[in-house]
């Protein structure tokens, strides 16, 4: 209970600094912190494969994404023109309505949520005898019970990395060049 | 990079254990948490910290990027080709299956993948499906994200300014 306070404190803490703070470089790194402690808090919350996720893509990779683009795209934030109150008002109402919307959910851990009731039963069941006891019902789920959507999934990652490459590649002999450095490339 | 003594050493010393975790992530992702995706953002993370501690000549020497581009693709094709082979060299178990008359099983069923060569150590069946597009999951991932990593760290922002200060007269 202690610990799960702590960690949404912090986290709330890191939102307001990543909000507040002007220096794009500080922000950058405080995302990070706050995808370790949203990995963090669902290790606490009994799902390891996502916190897994989360602090291998969240924490490492898109952190060092955003330096990536911070270093072609510069520091510091431009000025805002304009007055803020409309993206307040914005921003307040679009928060109004998710917690508006979290009163209708399910308590956490609640046995009649349709969570716990419909889905998950039968496939812990089915699980073990199905996959020749492969124990880890997670990745049994994404693997054989749901294949096409991870093969789905597999494609769009391929996809993405098609597009960064046909976008981000500028000539062929500068950045896959073997031989020759980039900036003799541009020379 | 040459005058951090430290962060090189340091970075020499994790690469390996980084790696080694990447490939426990992949292989023991049946049994515990993690698999494909999150194996290959953890190799991933490997080759880019050598990419940034050790400059991109280097890394592109450990990985060409030639060969990152043709596994981007390997590791969607073995996935699918998974799903073909379970089409190809399996006869539908399934009651329901049967009663249709069909020679083959479905695409991604691995219960196709069943065989009694070695049992116990050699996985087979579901086991063997998952582990198979786990692999190739795996594969894509890595080679997804080190190819943004070459695509990022291959452009300069000097250079792209002094280009364009030279195009525009």
């Amino acid at each position: 209970m202690f610990v799960s306070l702590f960690i949404l404190t912090l986290l709330v803490v890191t939102a307001i600094s990543i909000a507040r703070i002007r220096d794009l470089w500080a922000a950058v790194m405080f995302t990070g912190i706050f995808s370790f402690l949203g990995a963090c808090w669902m290790l606490i919350l009994d799902a390891p494969d996502v916190a897994f996720t989360e602090a291998a893509v969240g924490a490492g990779i898109s952190t060092f994404l955003m330096l990536g683009t911070l270093a072609l795209a510069g520091k510091k934030e431009k000025p805002t023109k304009g007055s803020p109150l409309v993206p307040l008002i914005v921003v307040g109402v679009t928060g109004a309505a998710l917690i508006y919307g979290t009163l209708d959910m399910p308590h956490f851990g609640d046995p009649n949520s349709p969570v716990q009731t419909r889905i998950q039963p039968s496939f812990v069941e089915k699980s073990q005898p199905d996959m020749h006891g492969l124990p880890n019902v997670v990745t049994a789920l994404l693997g054989s019970y749901r294949g096409y959507d991870t093969l789905g999934e597999t494609a769009v990652i391929f996809t993405a990395g098609i597009a960064v490459i046909l976008i981000l590649r500028r000539s062929s002999t500068e950045a896959f060049g073997s031989g020759s450095t980039p900036k003799k490339g541009s020379k | 990079m040459d005058s951090f003594p430290i962060i090189r050493v340091v970075a020499k010393l994790i690469i390996p254990y980084i790696l080694l975790f990447g490939f426990y992530v992949q292989f023991h992702g049946d049994f515990g948490p993690g698999g494909g995706f999150q194996a290959g953002v953890i190799l991933a993370s490997a080759l880019i910290l050598y990419g940034l501690v050790f400059g991109l000549p280097a890394v592109k020497k450990v990985a060409p990027p030639k060969l990152i581009e043709k596994l981007i693709a390997l590791g969607l094709l073995i996935y699918a080709g998974t799903g073909f082979l379970t089409m190809l060299c399996g006869k539908a178990k399934d009651g329901d299956h049967a009663e249709h008359g069909r020679a083959m099983a479905n695409f991604l069923d691995y219960g196709a993948l069943d065989h009694h060569f070695l049992p116990g150590i050699l996985p087979h069946g579901q086991h063997l499906g998952i582990f198979m597009i786990e692999f190739g999951v795996g594969i894509t991932v890595t080679a997804v994200m080190t190819m943004i990593f070459y695509c990022f760290a291959g452009r300069h922002p000097e250079t792209n300014s002094a280009s364009s200060t030279e195009a525009t007269p």
